[in-house]
C-alpha cells in the first residue's frame, strides 16, 4: 500500500520507483545503538535521572488525572478520537490529495518525501534557494526524526529550536527523551549550568528559578526570532477538507516562529491528518488534558495556505511518509499511527520512569515508541537493537488507559515481540525452550512429567526452603528474588488424593 | 452450579495452595467442582513473549479442554489468576484469526464467555462477598495490571476482603502500579523489574501489612521474592487461599516461604 497518490505521481518523478518499505534513519534518530536492558542498565543507576524522572512524570501524571477525571464525556471524546483516526488512517491517500488540493488552492506548496533524506533534501534546497543561513524552529518530532538539523548544519544553516526545553537539548547536545519535555531528564539546577555555559550572552548572576531561566531563553531567541528569515515547524493536525495546518503549544514561540518569518516550512509525518475542520473539536480536548494537563493550552496556531500581508508570504508543506505507508499496510499495527503524541503513555509508563527515554534509543520512546520505532525501521534479526524493545514493557497495560485515543499499546507490544520472534535468523535458546514448552503443554502426559521434574527444585532449596541462586538464565530472576522450593505435592497430585481419578 | 476449575501451569505445579483454596472454598459454598486433567496451560507465555503461532495448539488444546468440560454440563469456569483469565478472554481469538482459524476463534470467544476470575465468579456471578472467611491478619491487596485492567474486577477482591473477619484490610499506597513482574520481563528485563519491585516492596512495608495478597500467584511470586530476599518479615498470599481459611483450619500459617523454613 502507499500513500503516494496517482495524482501526486503524475507530477513528481521519484514517486514511481516505489515506495521504501522501512523508515530510512540518515543520522540514527530512531534505531539506538545499544539493547534496550544495556541501555536501562546505566539509565537505573543514574540516580539523578531516576530522581528527576520520577518527579516529574508523578507531578505531570497528578495534573492529567485531575483535568482527565473532571471530563464527564472523557470515554466518549477518546471513542471519538479513535474513531476518526481510524476513518482517516482507511482512506489516507484519498484525504491527503484534498489536503494537497486545498493547501495549493490558497497559495501553498506541497512536496512528498518518501524518506528521511528526501525531505531533508526539499528543505534544505527550499532554505538555500531564500538565502538564509539561519532558520528558526517550532518543536516538531518529524523533523527529529530525519534529523532535520543535521541535515541543514551539512549545508551551513544553523537551525535554532525555539521550544524552551529542546533548546535545552540543543544547548547541552543531548538527545530529546520525552515528546512533550524533551529535557525531562534534566532538572533546574542542571539546566541552569547548561545555560551558563552555552549562552554566550546570558546573565553571570543566573539562578536555577524556573521564572529567571526561562527570561534568559527568552532574551537569548528574541534577537533570533526578530532576525529570522525561515522558519520551521511540524504539525499536530492538518484539516484536509480545509487545508489548515494547526500546532499546538505552551509557549508562544512556535506562535512567532509561525509568523514572523517570510518563509514557513512546515514537515509533517502523514499521519497527522483529520477529515475536517469539526475534527479538531475532539481532538483538542483530548489532547491539552493528555499531554500537559491543561484544559486547553495557551496558544493553538492555525493556519490556511498563504495569507497576502498577514504572516509567511511563502508557504511550503512537505509530507512525509518514512515507512508509514509500510505500517498502515498492517491491519493491526496501524493503530500506531492514530498516536497525537500527546506523551500519557510515556508519562504513566512504569518502565519509562525508571529508564527514561535515551534507553529507548529512539526519539520515539515510552511504550508508544517501544511499537513505532521498530514498525519504522523493521526488525533486523535477533541481535537487532529494535528486537528489543517490545519486550521494554511488563504488559501492565496503564498506556491504554491513558491513551486519548485509546491505541491499545499492549497488543502492539505483543504483535511487535511476534514481528522479533519471525525475525529470528536462526533459533535462539528462548526459541528452543518455547519450543519444548508448547510440545509439553499440547501433551497432557508429558506435562505431568515435567511437573515431576521441578521435584529438582526441592533439592536445590535444600532445608532453606527457597532458592536464592540459580545458573543463567534464570539468574536474571534469582539475582534479586528468592524461588520458593517446589511443592511436594502438585495440585493435579491433590486432587487425584482427595477427589479419585486421574 | 458446576464450575471447572483452572488450576494453571503455576499453580498447579509451583502453587498448588491457590487452586486448592479456590477447590475448598467453591465446595464450601456449595458448588461442584470439576477439575478437567487434561489441562495444561492457558498459553500466556507464549503470546506475551511474542510466539504466536507456537501459541497456537497450546490454545486450541486450552479451548478445547475447556469446552468439553462446559459441554459436559459446567456452567462456568474458574481460574485463580487475572491475568491467565486475561489471556483466555483478550488473546485467544486474537492468536487463533492471526493463524486464520475463525472456528477456533469463535469457540474461544464462547469459552471465554464463561471463563471467569476468581473474584469475578464470587461477586459478578455467584453473588456473594461473605465467604464465611476467617482470617486474623492485617492484610494489603496489590490489584495485578491484568486484574485490574484487562479484566476490570474493580474492587470485587476488596470486597470480599472487607466481609472476612479478623481480617483487617490496609490500603496499599500507589497500589494500580505494576509489580514489574510481566512474565519473562522479569527475566529479559531483570534490572527494570527489581527497580518496579523495589518501589512495590516500599508501599507494601510501608503499608505495615504483615500479609500481602493478590489474584495472581505470577505476580506474589515476584513480590514475595523479594520480600523473602529482603527477609522482610512480610508475607504474600493469594486471595483464593484468604478466602478459604475458616477458624477451623490452619488461618495463621504461612503459605508460601517460611512453611518450608521450618523445613526438615
Ligand atoms: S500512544 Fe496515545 S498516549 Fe501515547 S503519545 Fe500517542 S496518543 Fe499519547
Amino acid at each position: 500500500m502507499s500513500v503516494h497518490p496517482g495524482r501526486a505521481a503524475q507530477r513528481s518523478r521519484t514517486v514511481e520507483l516505489g515506495m521504501p518499505t522501512v523508515a530510512s534513519d540518515p543520522h540514527r534518530h530512531l534505531r539506538g545503538t545499544e539493547s534496550f536492558p544495556a541501555a536501562a542498565h546505566k539509565a537505573l543507576a543514574d540516580t539523578q535521572l531516576r530522581r528527576n524522572l520520577g518527579h516529574a512524570t508523578r507531578t505531570i501524571r497528578a495534573k492529567r488525572a485531575g483535568v482527565v477525571s473532571e471530563v464527564d464525556d472523557w470515554e466518549e471524546l477518546r471513542r471519538a478520537g479513535e474513531a476518526i483516526k481510524a476513518d482517516t488512517m482507511a482512506r489516507l491517500p484519498e484525504l491527503l490529495v484534498e489536503l494537497e488540493s486545498q493547501v495549493t488552492a490558497r497559495g501553498g506548496v506541497v512536496h512528498w518525501a518518501r524518506d528521511a533524506e528526501e525531505a531533508n533534501r526539499i528543505v534544505v534546497d527550499l532554505v538555500r534557494g531564500t538565502g538564509a543561513d539561519e532558520v528558526v524552529k517550532v518543536k516538531s518530532m518529524a523533523t527529529q526524526e530525519t534529523g532535520l538539523n543535521e541535515a541543514l548544519e551539512g549545508a551551513g544553516i544553523a537551525a535554532l529550536e525555539t521550544d524552551l526545553a529542546e533548546l535545552i537539548v540543543q544547548l547541552s547536545h543531548d538527545r530529546p527523551s520525552h515528546f512533550l519535555v524533551p529535557a525531562i531528564h534534566r532538572n533546574r539546577a542542571e539546566i541552569r549550568e547548561i545555560f551558563l555555559r552555552e549562552m554566550p550572552d546570558v546573565d553571570p548572576s543566573l539562578t536555577d528559578e524556573p521564572r529567571r531561566l526561562a527570561m534568559a531563553a527568552r532574551a537569548h531567541l528574541r534577537r533570533k526570532f526578530l532576525a529570522a528569515k525561515v522558519g520551521i515547524s511540524g504539525v499536530n493536525f492538518a484539516v484536509a477538507d480545509t487545508g489548515t495546518i494547526s500546532v499546538v503549544e505552551s509557549e508562544g514561540n512556535g506562535r512567532m516562529c509561525l509568523t514572523l518569518p517570510e518563509t514557513l516550512i512546515t514537515v509533517m509525518g502523514v499521519e497527522k491528518l483529520v477529515p475536517t475542520w469539526a475534527d479538531l473539536e475532539v481532538f483538542l480536548q483530548l489532547l491539552p488534558r493528555s499531554s500537559t494537563g491543561e484544559r486547553m493550552n495557551p496558544y493553538t496556531s492555525t493556519w490556511t495556505g498563504v495569507t497576502p500581508g498577514d504572516g509567511p508570504q511563502a508557504f511550503h508543506l512537505v509530507l512525509l511518509d518514512n515507512g508509514r505507508s509500510n505500517v498502515l499496510a498492517d491491519r493491526d499495527g496501524r493503530q500506531a499511527l492514530h498516536c497525537i503524541r500527546c506523551s500519557a503513555c510515556l508519562n504513566v509508563c512504569p518502565v519509562y520512569e525508571r529508564t527514561g527515554g535515551h534507553a529507548y534509543g529512539s526519539i520515539y520512546p515510552g511504550p508508544i515508541g517501544a511499537v513505532l520505532s521498530p514498525q519504522l525501521t523493521g526488525i533486523d534479526g535477533p541481535d537487532d537493537v529494535n528486537a528489543s524493545l517490545p519486550y521494554a514493557s511488563s504488559l501492565c497495560g496503564a498506556c491504554f488507559d491513558a491513551c486519548p485515543v485509546r491505541i491499545d499499546i499492549p497488543n502492539l507490544l505483543v504483535q511487535q515481540r511476534a514481528a522479533a520472534v519471525d525475525a529470528h535468523t536462526r533459533p535462539t535458546g528462548q526459541d528452543v525452550a518455547m519450543q519444548a514448552a508448547a510440545i509439553a503443554m499440547t501433551t497432557p502426559g508429558r506435562f505431568k512429567l515435567a511437573e515431576r521434574a521441578l521435584g529438582v527444585g526441592r533439592v536445590l532449596a535444600g532445608r532453606k526452603g527457597r532458592i536464592t541462586s540459580l545458573p543463567w538464565p534464570a539468574s536474571g530472576w534469582t539475582n534479586a528474588r528468592d524461588l520458593p522450593a517446589p511443592p511436594a505435592e502438585t495440585f493435579r497430585q491433590w486432587w487425584a488424593r482427595t477427589h479419585g481419578g486421574d | 452450579m458446576r464450575i471447572a476449575v483452572v488450576a494453571t501451569c503455576l499453580g498447579d505445579a509451583l502453587f498448588p495452595r491457590a487452586p486448592i483454596a479456590t477447590v475448598e472454598l467453591l465446595e464450601r459454598l456449595g458448588h461442584e467442582v470439576v477439575f478437567p486433567a487434561d489441562q495444561t496451560c492457558c498459553g500466556q507465555m507464549h503470546v506475551n513473549t511474542g510466539y504466536l503461532d507456537a501459541a497456537l495448539p497450546i490454545v486450541r488444546h486450552h479451548v478445547e479442554v475447556f469446552g468439553r468440560a462446559l459441554d459436559r454440563g459446567a456452567d462456568a469456569v474458574v481460574a485463580p489468576s487475572g491475568s491467565c483469565v486475561g489471556c483466555v478472554r483478550h488473546q485467544h481469538a486474537m492468536v487463533a484469526r492471526r493463524a486464520g482459524d475463525e472456528g477456533l476463534a469463535r469457540a474461544a470467544e464462547h469459552g471465554a464467555e464463561r471463563t471467569y476470575e476468581l473474584s469475578e465468579l464470587l461477586v459478578d456471578v455467584l453473588g456473594v462477598t461473605d465467604v464465611g472467611a476467617y482470617y486474623p491478619h492485617r492484610v494489603t491487596y496489590h490489584p495485578t495490571c491484568h486484574s485490574l485492567r484487562m479484566l476490570r474486577v474493580g474492587d470485587t477482591p476488596l470486597q470480599l476482603l472487607r466481609a472476612v473477619r479478623g481480617l483487617e484490610l490496609v490500603e496499599l499506597p500507589d497500589a494500580d502500579v505494576c509489580c514489574g513482574f510481566g512474565g519473562t520481563f522479569a527475566v529479559k528485563n531483570a534490572e527494570t523489574s527489581t527497580a518496579m519491585l523495589a518501589d512495590k516492596m516500599a508501599s507494601v512495608l510501608s503499608s505495615k501489612a504483615e500479609v500481602c495478597t493478590a489474584g495472581d500467584s505470577s505476580c506474589l511470586m515476584h513480590i514475595g521474592g523479594g520480600l523473602s530476599r529482603l527477609r522482610s518479615g512480610v508475607r504474600t498470599v493469594h486471595l483464593a487461599e484468604i478466602l478459604a481459611s475458616t477458624d477451623r483450619g490452619n488461618a495463621s500459617a504461612d503459605l508460601v516461604f517460611d512453611t518450608a523454613e521450618v523445613g526438615p
